[in-house]
């Protein structure tokens, strides 16, 4: 985990009941460990997000109970839903609006790809198009475990993020933007239909 | 000696500055050494809900509106009093329906005199 100290002089450490830590890892831990999310719904996904939220699956286990009602407040956006054309500018608008660090989970096919409407003419085709995502979650809707699990892979991420050096996290760079443009509504679609700085889609190669 | 009972006082004001500052202090040198600060107009936007406001914040209503505020908030009593009274309408003695009718009267003429006065005329 930790470049600095020695693994095995760590271990050693702890037995004796003498705990060593490092910045980084320490506000990593505290970042991990109280992620808040955007209390932020679309679609049949918010109602798993509900679920996981309340009792049963009960994302408290993992720091993240706080549904934030103000992106002032959010750590995390989970897109949980079909992003139509009309509400993408407002998402984009959160996002700017969420203080750093922030992340991003992609929940479900819609959020993802425009999943089963992706052929619709109102139909966002991926939230990715114009602000980075972090985590992506299939499924149609992805059950509550899938949430976790995306949680889970988001505290991973977080725990592996440099605190300095080249490849220091996002948020700790001043070149690294905050914000992204809010696509405009033109005559037949968004405007831009994507932003390239942000997307990059696979390039499929066929033979 | 005893100490002085204030001591305690002092102790607990002292600890009170204390316990929040450091947060604080801890907050703004993190800022300094790590965190550059990005703020940027959408970030900066005083409203958060996502859509941007329209026109200006300084809405004024006329104070004219008052008169339709008040003949709106008789005539919202009333369809409370209505609601049981058209409920138990089979089964109300003579009196109780007098006595609605009277209700209704006055508030009729109260609208015929608010009518009759112009109050239901906007003028600009």
């Amino acid at each position: 985990m930790s470049e600095q100290i020695d693994e095995a002089l760590r271990r050693e450490l702890q037995r004796q009941g003498v705990w060593v830590t490092s910045m980084q890892e320490l506000y990593n831990w505290g970042r991990k460990n109280s992620i808040w999310p955007l209390q932020f719904g679309l679609a049949c996904c918010a109602i798993e997000m509900i679920a996981t939220a309340a009792s049963r699956y009960d994302i408290a286990r993992f720091g993240g109970e706080v549904f934030r009602p103000s992106p002032r407040q959010a750590d995390l956006m989970i897109v949980a839903g079909t992003v139509t054309k009309k509400m993408a500018p407002q998402i984009v608008r959160l996002y700017n609006q969420m203080p750093d660090p922030k992340y991003v989970i992609s929940m479900g096919a819609c959020a993802i790809s425009g999943g089963p409407f992706k052929e619709g003419y109102n139909v966002l085709k991926g939230i990715d198009r114009y602000i980075p995502v972090d985590v992506y979650i299939p499924g149609c809707p992805p059950r509550p475990e899938a949430l976790l699990h995306a949680f889970m892979e988001l505290q991973r991420k977080i725990d592996s993020q440099k605190l300095t050096g080249a490849d220091k996290a996002e948020h700790l760079d001043p070149a690294e933007p905050s914000e992204f443009p809010v696509p405009a509504f033109g005559k037949h679609d968004l405007e831009p239909p994507a932003n390239r700085d942000v997307f990059h889609p696979p390039n499929i190669e066929r033979t | 000696m005893a100490p002085n009972p204030y001591t305690f006082i002092v102790i607990f004001v002292g600890v009170a500055l204390v316990f929040p500052l450091i947060p604080l202090a801890l907050a703004w040198l993190w800022r300094r050494l790590f965190q550059p600060p990005k703020p940027g107009t959408e970030k900066n936007a005083i409203y958060e809900c996502g859509v941007e406001s329209i026109g200006e914040a300084q809405i004024q209503f006329r104070s004219q509106y008052y008169l339709y505020a008040i003949i709106f908030l008789i005539f919202d009593v009333e369809a409370i009093f209505l609601v049981p009274f058209a409920v138990a309408f089979t089964g109300l003695p003579v009196g109780a329906f007098v006595a609605i009718l009277v209700f209704l009267l006055l508030l009729i003429e109260g609208l015929v005199w608010a009518w009759g006065k112009g109050c239901l005329q906007w003028e600009r």
